[in-house]
């Protein structure tokens, strides 16, 4: 940008630094660029909502310095303990009960030879692909008064605890399953053959060799669920009843009632475990590479009928209640209205006849997800690039690293809260943007930063450091070398944050609430609203819609993989 | 990137001012009128005033709301249209809103309008809560069909009834302030708590109630009475049952910046014209002389309570306050 | 020959840390240098400096006459192989090779001939399609190195090249960048840690520790007159014996009484102690027969063997000064027709005699002593 705003009118003023900026190579000024564009996105993206948002936690409604008042005046509120303790309830509960269900199932997956292995994995990721409110909405058609399967709650409402938990247990299980895989697929198969050397049971050697070799995936996978579980709104909005926890909380007192100062304040309540199982988890995730090292060998499992078959059972039961649940879904948007004509029609996709909206809520989050997927993956890899094999600027690439990792603490809901403070400020020159399409992308990009990032600084330093350094030597420009070299040798993984961010920005709902227009509204928000309108088979009609366009997606994904892996993963070939 | 953006903005500003300064005059018009119907607004306005065009700046009540309290020192509405009375009220007393005699404000009926001295504000339309009762659940439960407020406080409605959280939803804070201001203070605390031990949950959003009994989910919902109109049409067995002291509030329209064209879209707005395209989506409009029959929809002229739209507005904070510390704080759903 | 390149008083700090501290000195055209130290004494930095990949503090770089102390590395005229190979991993081997000719504008046709002959000079021929990944870790390293050197460039860095490589490997990829640099004539830089590689390959050696350079010279230099402790230390194996001078005439290692060689007469003040350094093949073991004159006229000391270790060509002995168990090992390397001849075995008393010729004194370690100047 300083290049920019200094370019004809008057050279003059700044000399010094336009001296130092002539002394750069060419290579380098790219560089300076990049890193400048992705320091001013997140600078403004990131830093500045935050900021304003912490302003105005101490700021009353007319924005006058007011110390600490705002914070008392909440504590003050006998609601907030409850919201308080109803957040930790449901977090610790759902951590337990999915850290515990995904450990087994990715056990099973990664430790037995049952079969069907490769079903089991995409059924028991398919929950990543639709939105929190599904399995929501899917839940009161099982289980609500008029439920076709209400007995097996014992005549309690599903409305409430049992409701929310049961919904973020379908919505986290592909999280926690995803890193859990992980982590115990990279286990030493040395260890085992120490154990069985040493004759141990296999109960023993479950207990002795595989759960300390998974404690840390173990761990992040808690503190994981437990943030998304606290952070999410979707599912206790729907089916919360008057369970409230504190991202409803915030939604009350944005919308309810335009008290944006108490907003702020429960939105640092919320950003505080948040933040603090961010920490954890870094630290967690340090300790983890250094267990598996490249003198390991990897484990394979050998066929055992007994624990193959309790495994496979295990995974059926898990993967036909996915099943049920997304199956009830497809039903709900399928039944002409719910419970009274349970004839089944496509009426609830006809959404131009359902809202004022018709169509448009999901055109408009495809167009969201492309943006986001595109602007995101050029953005992020680019970005990430620059950090990781950038030479100089090294405080700047310090910085931006430790950047790029903030926006994975901050729960969804306060960012977008804290776009409302910082881009709806009249004074803010950045107010245009405010209700526009490109603020949402931007939101959910930055919402789904941090993933991406690390995917990218993964894939690249497979890459040797001195690659730089060589390309150099024989003058072949850096941006060349990305193009022909670092490009294509990381395509996989720029596949993988584009189908990410796409998918994502399809799902999410939490940062986009407070920040769509009419033009803009995406269809994660829409379903809310036919929901809330009574429209609850429209409501299930397009989070099914939602659901087949994530499909598609990842199944584009997969085909682009398969598509470019002739021409560029070749050499991965020994 | 950014570059070019800000380069795309400034032109497109540009070009604004360009085309204001020798063709239309613009009047920016802040409003909560849901999105389909404000191109037929605008059009219909713009036939009979062709020298003016309409930019709409839209979004929900709540958000609208506190955007123009957000920018009270810089104002960048010339008009409000289409927001609720109470918000209206609220605008007023931060000085918002300018007061104006608008052309024709005699064919109105003053209910909908500012009630206070040097009126500021005028109804378009009113919306209501009405009571969603579905027939089947009943008979499954045998529940006699509610007549009065003092009805659903009878033990057998215990656990079948749902009404919006009014700290979330607005159609909530109305029902609630209609209490008390029909009711009186204290009873109304009082009938509230003793309504509080038959509710089976609160929502966060104000159809909902009445979208739940019209799923079956809950028996009652103290809800949007449009919405239960809806949905009746659309097939759903319920009732809609107005008790007298009913909720409702005005949406309003209001002068913010004095200038002539915006002046004439305030007169444009509460005339009989404007007001027949009101009537086509609200049941109850501000003239006079335009009436319909909106199918499925109660008869609720004479149960309408009577609202204070300025008291409605100034102790919406306190009365929160007071209710969730009452209500809000219960961990678990009674079922 | 006229000078290449040349270093002039570079310093480079790492915040706090001083990388190089004053380094200046200059590469002849057509030399093959070698930077010696252990990790983290600097050497590996003067590389990555003279590339440009690090920019110096402070000091001047000049290359062919031309002060290139800023330039980017893409400005500057290098080749450069790294030990991790550092190829292009998606691109085969001739495409790695033809990379820099085509983006410099070589036409395909002359591109395909410079290709051709390159593969042709490291015997990878056949080898021309496979992706790096296909070859070996020798085979990477050649090609990384007609890489490097396609472009024709007037100075080649290596960066410890050949680190990665099995022992045989090692050897044999050692010669050849050897035959191929004097081939081509091209100066060479060498970064390494490994003595041996240096004393084989280079004309010259410049020995550095903690970002100082302790010396400069040809290997023999290095290896006969290590110019500091930490040189003899550093290169090849050095036994350093405490030693007191007595007198003039005399100086007395253990219990033994010798005679002061020719060489450090000028350190020949009464009561002076050092450390005598010695080679291990600059020591023998004397004839038995003599072993028991008291008289010591050959100037021997009397050890006890702790162990023999056979090294093929040679025996290594580890020995232990007869009367002082705290002393450090000795040790002497008995070429194996020798050995045969004298018949060793374990805990057995012999005598060890000096070559005159091949002694140094370097200040002692163990106490401090002041008095002790260098030799």
């Amino acid at each position: 940008m300083s290049v920019i705003s200094m370019s004809p009118p008057k050279p003059s003023q700044k000399p010094s630094v336009l001296n130092t900026l002539k002394k750069l190579s060419r290579e380098q000024l790219i560089l300076l660029l990049s890193l400048s564009i992705v320091a001013l996105v997140l600078i403004i993206f990131v830093v500045a909502p935050l900021w304003a948002m912490l302003r105005s936690s101490v700021l009353d409604s007319d924005g006058v310095f007011v110390g600490l008042a705002n914070f008392r005046h909440y504590f003050e509120s006998a609601s907030v303990w409850h919201s308080l303790t109803n957040t930790f309830t449901l977090g610790i509960t759902v951590m337990l009960v999915v850290g515990s269900l995904a450990f087994f199932y990715a056990y099973a997956l990664t430790r037995s030879c049952m079969p069907y292995k490769g079903l089991f994995k995409v059924l028991g990721m398919a929950p990543i692909l639709a939105p929190s409110l599904l399995p929501a909405i899917s839940l009161i058609y099982l289980f609500g008064t008029q439920g076709v399967a209400k007995e097996v709650l014992l005549g309690h409402s599903v409305y409430g605890f049992i409701g929310i938990a049961l919904g973020l247990i379908f919505w986290t299980f592909p999280h926690a399953l995803m890193i859990l895989s992980t982590s115990l697929r990279t286990s030493d198969a040395r260890l085992y053959e120490s154990a069985r050397a040493l004759k141990m049971s296999p109960f023993k050697t479950f207990f002795i060799v595989t759960l300390p070799a998974a404690k840390y995936g173990l761990i992040s996978t808690l503190i994981v669920i437990f943030t998304l579980v606290v952070c999410d709104f979707g599912v206790a909005k729907v089916i919360g009843g008057s369970y409230n926890v504190l991202a409803t909380d915030i939604f009350k007192q944005v919308v309810g009632q335009q008290n944006f100062s108490m907003a702020a304040v429960t939105s640092l309540l919320l950003l505080l475990p948040a933040l603090l199982a961010f920490v954890v988890d870094r630290w967690v995730q340090k300790k983890q590479q250094n267990l598996f090292d490249s003198r390991s060998v990897p484990y394979q499992p050998s066929p055992e009928p007994v624990r193959d078959g309790i495994c496979f059972a295990y995974c059926a039961i898990i993967s036909i209640a996915v099943l049920v649940v997304l199956g009830m879904a497809v039903y709900g948007s399928l039944v002409t209205f719910w419970p009274w004509n349970k004839a089944l029609s496509f009426n609830n996709y006809n959404f131009a006849e359902m809202s004022t909206y018709g169509w448009s809520p999901f055109w408009n989050s495809i167009e969201l997800a492309s943006w986001t997927a595109l602007l995101g993956t050029v953005l992020i890899f680019v970005g990430a690039y620059s950090m990781e094999k950038g030479r100089d600027f090294t405080p700047l690439r310090r910085f931006l690293q430790m950047l790029s990792v903030l926006p994975m603490a901050v729960p969804g809901m306060v960012l977008g809260l804290g776009y409302i403070f910082f881009f709806n400020d009249v004074n803010n020159p950045l107010n245009f943007l405010y209700g526009s399409m490109l603020l949402l992308v931007l939101n959910t990009l930055i919402h789904y930063y941090t993933v991406g990032h690390m995917t990218a600084i993964a894939a690249l330093k497979q890459l040797p450091a001195e690659l730089e350094a060589s390309a150099a030597s024989i003058k072949l420009p850096q941006y060349k070398l990305f193009w022909k070299v670092t490009l294509p040798v990381c395509l996989p993984a720029v596949f993988d944050i584009g189908a990410y961010l796409f998918i994502n920005a399809l799902t999410t709902t939490s940062a986009v609430v407070f920040l769509y227009s009419t033009d803009t509204i995406p269809a994660s928000v829409s379903v809310l609203n036919m929901d809330d309108a009574g429209q609850t088979g429209s409501a299930a009609a397009m989070a099914v819609m939602i659901m087949i366009a994530a499909i598609l997606a990842k199944l584009t994904h997969l085909l682009l993989d398969k598509l470019f892996e002739g021409s560029t993963q070749a050499w991965r070939k020994r | 990137m950014k570059a070019r953006f800000m380069k795309t903005a400034l032109v497109t500003a540009l070009t604004l001012c360009a085309a204001t300064s020798y063709a239309k005059q613009e009047v920016t018009v802040y409003t909560a009128f849901e999105t389909d119907i404000l191109a037929k607004y605008k059009n219909a306005f713009e036939q009979e005033n062709p020298d003016i065009a309409i930019k709409w700046v839209r979004d929900s009540t709540g958000i609208m709301t506190a955007k123009l309290l957000a920018e009270k020192n810089n104002p960048r509405a010339e008009v409000v249209w289409g927001l609720a009375g109470s918000s209206m009220a609220l605008l007023k007393s931060e000085g918002i809103l300018k007061s104006y005699t608008p052309q024709g404000l005699g064919e109105l009926n003053n209910a909908l309008n500012d009630p206070q001295a040097s009126q500021a504000w005028f109804g378009n339309d009113a919306y209501f809560n009405a009571i969603c009762f579905n027939d089947i659940v009943a008979k499954q439960l045998n529940l006699p069909k509610p007549t009065s407020w003092d009805d659903l406080t009878k033990p057998i409605y215990k656990g079948h009834i749902a009404m919006p959280n009014p700290a979330s939803s607005g159609t909530g804070y109305m029902q609630v302030s209609a209490w008390l201001q029909n009711m009186g203070e204290d009873s109304a605390w009082k009938y509230m708590q003793k309504l509080d031990t038959n509710i089976a949950h609160y929502t966060h959003s104000g159809s909902k109630p009445c979208v739940q009994a019209g799923m079956g989910e809950v028996a009652i919902g103290i809800s949007m009475a449009s919405r239960g109109a809806k949905l009746k049409t659309q097939g759903a067995p319920l009732s809609l049952i107005t008790p007298k002291g009913i909720g409702w509030e005005s949406e309003a329209v209001g002068l913010v910046k004095d200038s002539d064209a915006a002046k004439r879209v305030v007169d444009w707005s509460i005339s009989k014209n404007a007001n027949e395209l009101y009537i086509e989506m609200y049941p109850v409009v501000a003239h006079k002389e335009v009436v319909s029959e909106m199918k499925n929809f109660p008869n609720v002229k004479q149960v309408m309570a009577k609202m204070d739209f300025a008291r409605m507005g100034d102790e919406r904070a306190d009365v929160l306050n007071k209710w969730s510390d009452k209500f809000d704080s219960k961990s678990e759903p009674k079922s | 020959m006229q000078t290449y390149l040349h270093i002039d008083n570079v310093i480079k700090q790492f915040g706090q840390f001083t990388a190089l501290q004053q380094i200046s000195f200059s590469i002849k055209q057509g030399e093959f240098v070698c930077f010696l130290g252990p990790s983290g004494c600097g050497k590996t930095t003067l590389l990555r400096s003279i590339a440009g990949l690090e920019p110096v503090t402070s000091g001047a770089i000049f290359q062919a006459g031309k002060e290139i102390t800023h330039l980017p590395p893409e400005q500057r005229d290098f080749g450069i192989v790294f030990q991790s190979y550092a190829l292009f991993p998606n691109l085969t081997v001739q495409d790695n090779i033809a990379i820099g000719l085509s983006n410099q504008g070589v036409a395909a046709l002359e591109c395909n001939q410079l290709v051709d002959k390159w593969l042709k000079m490291i015997g990878l021929q056949s080898e021309a399609y496979k992706y790096p990944n296909q070859l070996s870790g020798g085979q990477q390293q050649r090609v990384a190195l007609a890489r490097a050197l396609a472009l024709s460039p007037g100075l080649l860095l290596l960066d410890e090249p050949l680190s990665a490589l099995d022992a045989k490997v090692r050897t044999h990829l050692r010669e050849e960048i050897c035959q191929l640099q004097r081939k081509l004539g091209i100066t060479t830089v060498m970064v390494t840690h490994d003595q041996e590689e240096a004393l084989a390959m280079a004309d010259r050696i410049v020995v550095m520790n903690d970002g100082v350079i302790e010396q400069i010279g040809t290997p023999q230099e290095i290896y006969e007159k290590p110019a500091s402790r930490f040189v003899a230390d550093f290169v090849g194996t050095m036994n350093f014996i405490p030693t007191s001078m007595i007198d003039n005439n005399l100086m007395r290692i253990g219990e033994d009484l010798l005679s002061v060689p020719e060489s450090l007469q000028e350190l020949a003040i009464s009561g002076c102690m050092f450390d005598l350094a010695v080679r291990p093949e600059s020591l023998y073991f004397c004839a038995v027969e003599k072993a028991n004159d008291l008289n010591n006229k050959d100037n021997s000391i009397a050890v006890n063997i702790e162990s023999i270790e056979f090294q093929g060509a040679y025996c290594q002995v580890e020995c232990r000064l007869w009367d002082d168990f705290s002393a450090s090992s000795i040790y002497v390397n008995v070429p194996i027709r020798e050995a045969r001849k004298l018949n060793l075995s374990l805990q057995e008393s012999r005598r060890i005699g000096f070559d005159n010729t091949q002694l140094h004194a370097y200040p002692s370690i163990r106490k401090a002593v002041k008095a002790v100047i260098a030799a």
